[in-house]
C-alpha cells in the first residue's frame, strides 16, 4: 500500500479552475543504476497516471524513467458538477494505487 | 518599570551593534526549491508525516499504548523539537528527538525499537518535530550537557579525514561560497528532519552529518555514537534563536 498525498479545496464554485496535486511515494527506480555489489537493479517504475472527473478522463500521463522518486503530478480541473475524483497510479510489478476524493461545486 | 524598559533599550542596542548574520540553508535554495518547502502540498516530506500522524494514535508493543495514549495531542509537544537534544536524568545521558522517541518505544510501549533511519521513525520525528515549525530554536540549557556540548565544538573545528578538513572550514570559513555547483550552507539544523533531493527520501540531521564526514573521506561514526550527538548538541546551540521550519526541502 504507497503512500499519497493528495491536495485539493474541498468546495469549488462552478466555472472554477481547481488546482489538484497528487503526490505519491515510489522509488521510480530507473532500471540503469546497479546496487553495492553491481548487479543491476531492475526496473521498478509507475508507468501510467491517470484521473477522473465524474469518469471522465481529464488527465493521463505516461511516466519513464527519468521522473524522480516520489513524484508530483499537479493538474487542473474545470468545476462543473460535484462528483467524484478518481486517481490511479499503475506500474511495474503489478503496481496499481487507486484513491477517490470528492469534489463539491457550489 | 523604567529600569525593564532601559534594559530593555540596551538589549536592542546590543542587538543593533551586531547584526546576525546567520542564515538558514533555506535562504540560499533555488525559488523552485523554497517553494516546495513552503508548500505543505508540495513537499514530499509530508509523505512520511503523514505515515507518523497515523503511527501517533496506533497502539503498540507489549503494553498496547499509543503516543496518544499518554501524550493526548500532539500539539502538547509544540515547542520539543526546537530544544532537543535533552538530558535525560533516567538514564544519565543526552538524547536527541528521534532517542527520545525510541526510548518511549522501548521503556512506555515496551516495543523493539527501530532501526536508524527507518521510514516510520522518521515520520514519527516529522511529525512531532513540525509542531515547533516558526519557534525560535531553544536549545536545553541543562548545566550536565556542558561537556557534551564542548565535545561537539571540539569535533566540529578538527580536522579529519583524507581531505584534512574540519566543519568548521567550510561551513564558518567558505560559507557562502560554492563547492562545484552549490552553495556551502552555514551548516545550521533548522530543519531535520528534512526531504533531501538528493536522497530522494526523508534524513536525519546524524544521515546529513555522516554524509558531509564520507565527503571528506573520514570514517564517520555509526547512528547514534556520542560524536554525533555531541555535533548536534553543538550545531543547535549555535542555530540558537533562528526559525526551525522542520520538515524542510534541502537540494
Amino acid at each position: 500500500m504507497a503512500r499519497t498525498v493528495i491536495t485539493l479545496p474541498e468546495r469549488a464554485r462552478r466555472g472554477d479552475i481547481v488546482e489538484v496535486r497528487c503526490l505519491i511515494a515510489h522509488t521510480m527506480e530507473t532500471g540503469y543504476r546497479n546496487d553495492d555489489q553491481g548487479q543491476r537493479l531492475p526496473a521498478d517504475l509507475i508507468r501510467r497516471f491517470t484521473c477522473h472527473y465524474r469518469g471522465e478522463l481529464v488527465c493521463g500521463a505516461d511516466l519513464f524513467a527519468a521522473i524522480s522518486a516520489n513524484p508530483l503530478l499537479v493538474l487542473f480541473v474545470h468545476a462543473t458538477e460535484s462528483g467524484p475524483l478518481d486517481f490511479v497510479w499503475e506500474g511495474d510489478n503489478g503496481f496499481v494505487q487507486r484513491e477517490s476524493r470528492t469534489l463539491t461545486v457550489t | 518599570m523604567k529600569r525593564l524598559l532601559a534594559a530593555l533599550l540596551l538589549y536592542a542596542l546590543a542587538a543593533q551593534a551586531q547584526p546576525d548574520t546567520r542564515r538558514s540553508g533555506f535562504a540560499d535554495m533555488s525559488p523552485a526549491t523554497q517553494a516546495m518547502q513552503r508548500d505543505d502540498g508540495l513537499n514530499p516530506a509530508w509523505l512520511w508525516v503523514k505515515d507518523g500522524e497515523a503511527l501517533w494514535t496506533t497502539t503498540a508493543g507489549r503494553r498496547d499504548k499509543s503516543c496518544a495514549n499518554c501524550h493526548g495531542q500532539v500539539s502538547s509537544l509544540r515547542g520539543v523539537a526546537a530544544r532537543y537534544p535533552a538530558w535525560d536524568a533516567a538514564l544519565g545521558r543526552a538524547l536527541n528527538l528521534n532517542q527520545r522517541i525510541q526510548q518511549c518505544r522501548t521503556r512506555h510501549q515496551q516495543a523493539e525499537a527501530w532501526p536508524a533511519e527507518q521510514a516510520q521513525l522518521l515520520g514519527l520525528e516529522a511529525y512531532v518535530a513540525m509542531q515547533s515549525r516558526g519557534m525560535p530554536i531553544a536549545p536545553s540549557k541543562a548545566p550536565e550537557l556542558q561537556p557534551l556540548r564542548e565535545q561537539g565544538l571540539a569535533l566540529f573545528t578538527q580536522r579529519i579525514g583524507q581531505l584534512n578538513l574540519s566543519c568548521a572550514q567550510c561551513h564558518d570559513g567558505l560559507a557562502g561560497g560554492r563547492l562545484a555547483g552549490s552553495v556551502i550552507p552555514q551548516g545550521h539544523p533548522t530543519a531535520y528532519p528534512l526531504y533531501r533531493l538528493e536522497w530522494q527520501g526523508l534524513g536525519s540531521l546524524q544521515r546529513r552529518l555522516r554524509n558531509c564526514m564520507t565527503g571528506v573521506r573520514a570514517q564517520a561514526p555509526a547512528y547514534d555514537s556520542q560524536e554525533l550527538l555531541a555535533l548536534e548538541l553543538y550545531l543547535k546551540q549555535r542555530a540558537a534563536g533562528m526559525a526551525w521550519e522542520a520538515p524542510g526541502v534541502r537540494p
